[in-house]
């Protein structure tokens, strides 16, 4: 009983809201450039004309029924999963190789998770004011004012996330006609799924959640971190320079002017704590380079700020390596490229993109298939002759209808018989099967137990193709 | 961690004490785990109303939950819901989805079909299903046929005609092939005759002699095969008659036969006995004039065509 009656260990530590202090400086500038682009892509594409002979004429749209997705002037078909996975392969590789140069700068300007918050924070600024402003809101009892701040900033939040998630949707079909369905009340029923889902997420994720999904969410933060190296640029307080050897000191008393700091074994940092309140995952980045830490470089245009404004060089905290801060003098920080891992990557991103361009340009606008019907696998005619049957399939991948003329090689003239089907049309991305009988007599099928189906398209000349297949007699050996 | 957490733990026994200090500790189940439980009793409960649950007697609950399908006599019928309702709505659906393409076969000819790849492919695949449950056990899988069972539709040869008329027809209205018995009428020697004279068609290395006889006998009013098979022994499509000058055998299987001796025992034996299995049922009535149609632009594809 005596062991029981011990204080219970608690397990989850209640989160503290971070109320982040807006900043100014180049790397705030870069973020909210990557901001407005993202966002200027993201919104704007569906919107985005797009002339096409055939499907939806919309710059990006992915066409769920035609099974086709239109990106500018490229049509994908299922069957070109293999550009998806490869494109996976090679964002994952360059992922990889921006980690290894310059740490998670993935996580701090170009993740949608923190382009979501960031853009949250922004509307947060905007209604409610800025850090010192929002401090007092929150411990604020529950009045009028706090109500009509609180209030305006969640109903933005629910738009910016309604129209993230309609902005979503809207990429499958003709983005006008979806718009109109869904506020009319007869779009489909995956649409108002997803649009809730996705609402929902956001706002829980970009309001709510916010760097708990980087920290416990997110699996890319953790096995980055892991692929840093002494080498790789991360955001770095120079300690040595901050805490001088008797530790950081405010600017007070006798202690300010960096002489005297000097002499009296301070550091340079004035310990004024803006680099805390600026930081969007709450922590102290003079702790030393730590897993929660998204590397999006606030803190440092934070303390150039006050480095600045107290007149002492800038680049305390910086974007920095391990083994350039092992330096009894640390040289300007650089990328560091000469090291076989940045070099291989850099081979496997370049011979993966120009095999991935490679394999786009020299695609067909066309697929086929030829099958021989086995169930006969031959037939023996009236006149002794043998007829074997091939089912030629047929895709057009194009825009525009195609006519595909099938002829034999190898065989002698008028050996093939395409029924009534001289040529087959296509229309696009639709597929067909054409039926092709081919005879001879048993002397001729001894000598040609093989030859080739020669099927060209009469509109796009590249569209050509020579299939060898068997044909097969009482006389092949099987 | 605050002060006001730091209360002292003490934990929570049933309130029983059993031999005067015997406890036991109160250990509840988890909330989260309780809620899924009564959640589950809940939806059990709605379930119950919604659909067929309890056996009572013979019979049993319905449920509320109604389901409405048509019936292949054409009659919208609602019940309480159960799987075979719910099968022959998603066969009234799937119906629904092919009738673009009924609707569009039957307006076209059957040429027109055969000349559209678009029309022709969906005749392939959907005619696939059709000959497979409907022609299949008779025709084998492909429609190769079988020697002395149902003939090949594959090759070119065509008792009643290839053609999509021809093919529409016997599909439609069946068919019954019939040769009369010549056991009694001919003599065996006579037989071996005419088997002979129908071999010598494919240059097989028969007696010269025996073939002539066999041609005499052919055209005489004795044997009269001439009657249905025609002066020149390619039969007669509007009767439905063999061709027996090609190297094509439905009934005796000359092609599997060794020697000339079995070659001409085979012939023989439709001679001797006649024929009267060559029973093809009509289809009307059983598929739709669509069906019907589709499965003629289907078995020409196969071979049609003579």
């Amino acid at each position: 009983m005596e062991a029981n009656a011990e204080e219970p260990m608690h397990l989850y530590e209640k989160r503290i809201p971070i109320v982040p202090r807006w900043v100014r400086g180049k790397f705030r500038n870069f973020k909210s450039a990557v901001l407005v682009l993202a966002y200027a892509i993201y919104f704007v594409l569906p919107w985005v004309p797009w002339h096409r002979l055939s499907g939806i004429n919309q710059a990006v749209a992915f066409d769920m029924v035609g099974r086709r997705f239109f990106i500018f002037g490229l049509t994908v078909y299922p069957q070109n999963v293999f550009w998806l996975a490869w494109l996976l392969f090679i964002a994952a590789v360059f992922l990889f190789f921006m980690t290894t140069l310059l740490g998670r700068a993935f996580c701090g300007y170009f993740c949608f998770q923190t382009l979501w918050t960031d853009f949250f924070m922004i509307i947060e600024r905007m209604v409610q004011g800025d850090r010192p402003a929002r401090l007092k809101l929150l411990k604020q009892p529950w009045n009028g004012e706090k109500l009509l701040k609180i209030g305006t900033t969640h109903t933005l939040f629910l738009l910016t996330s309604f129209w993230t998630a309609m902005t979503f949707v809207l990429y499958f079909g003709y983005a006008p006609q979806i718009l109109h369905d869904f506020v009319t009340g007869n779009g489909a029923q995956a649409a108002y799924v997803a649009v809730i889902i996705l609402t929902l997420s956001t706002y829980i994720a970009a309001a709510f959640m916010r760097e708990q999904i980087c920290q416990f969410v997110c699996p890319y933060g953790r096995f980055q971190s892991v692929m840093y190296e002494p080498e790789t640029l991360v955001v770095t307080y120079e300690y040595r320079r901050g805490e001088g050897e008797k530790g950081r000191a405010g600017m007070k008393g006798d202690l300010k002017t960096r002489e005297a700091r000097q002499a009296a074994g301070h550091g340079d940092c004035i310990d004024c704590g803006i680099c805390v309140q600026v930081c969007p995952v709450g922590i102290d980045i003079r702790d030393g380079l730590q897993y929660r830490c998204i590397s999006c470089g606030l803190c440092i245009d934070a303390c150039n700020g006050v480095m600045g404004s107290v007149g002492f060089p800038k680049g305390l905290i910086r974007y920095d390596s391990e083994i350039n801060m092992k330096k009894d003098v640390p040289d300007n920080p650089h990328l560091n490229w000469n090291r076989l891992k940045v070099y291989g990557y850099l081979v496997a991103l370049v011979v993966m993109t120009s095999m991935l361009a490679v394999s786009i340009m020299h695609r067909t606008d066309f697929e086929y298939s030829v099958q021989q019907v086995r169930q006969p696998l031959f037939v023996v005619l009236s006149s002794g002759k043998i007829r074997n049957r091939y089912e030629i399939h047929l895709t057009n991948d194009s825009d525009r209808d195609q006519s595909f003329h099938i002829s034999t090689e190898d065989i002698p003239p008028g050996s093939l018989d395409m029924g009534l089907m001289q040529n087959a049309v296509v229309h696009p991305g639709k597929s067909v099967i054409v039926e092709a009988s081919v005879e001879m007599d048993p002397e001729e099928a001894r000598q040609h137990k093989s030859f080739e189906f020669v099927i060209q398209s009469q509109d796009i000349e590249k569209d050509h193709a020579e299939v060898k297949v068997s044909f097969f007699s009482e006389n092949s050996q099987i | 961690m605050s002060a006001s957490k730091q209360q002292a733990h003490v934990p929570q026994t049933t309130g029983h004490v059993w031999d005067g200090d015997l406890q036991e500790y109160n250990n509840p189940l988890p909330n989260w785990w309780l809620m899924a439980f009564y959640a589950s009793v809940v939806f059990a409960v709605i379930y119950w109303f919604m659909y067929p649950a309890w056996p009572i007697a013979g019979t049993f609950t319905t449920g509320f939950k109604t389901i409405t399908y048509v019936n292949n006599k054409g009659v919208e019928k609602t019940v309480h819901w159960n799987t075979r309702a719910l099968l022959l709505q998603e066969t009234n659906e799937a119906v629904k989805a092919q009738k673009p393409y009924f609707d569009k076969l039957s307006s076209m000819s059957f040429e027109q079909i055969a000349k559209d790849p678009e029309m022709n492919s969906f005749v392939l695949s959907a005619g696939k299903e059709l000959f497979s449950d409907n022609c299949a056990p008779c025709h084998q899988q492909g429609g190769a046929g079988k020697v002395g069972f149902a003939p090949n539709l594959t090759d070119d040869d065509w008792l009643y005609g290839g053609h999509f008329s021809e093919i529409n027809h016997t599909i439609t209205y069946g068919r019954h092939g019939y040769m009369p018995p010549f056991a009694g009428v001919l003599t065996d020697q006579q037989m071996t005759e005419l088997a002979d004279y129908i071999l010598s068609f494919e240059k097989y290395p028969v007696n010269p002699a025996s073939a002539e006889a066999g041609n005499q006998l052919f055209h005489s009013e004795t044997a009269a095969c001439y009657y249905c098979h025609g002066a020149d022994a390619k039969g007669r499509k509007v009767i439905g008659s063999a061709n027996l000058t090609d190297s094509i055998w439905l009934w005796a299987n000359v092609p599997a036969a060794k020697t000339i001796a079995d070659k001409e025992a085979a012939i023989k034996t439709v001679i001797t006995g006649g024929l009267n299995r060559g029973v093809m049922p009509t289809w009307q009535g059983r598929l739709s004039t669509d069906q019907i149609k589709l499965l003629t632009v289907y078995v020409h594809d196969l071979g049609g065509g003579q």
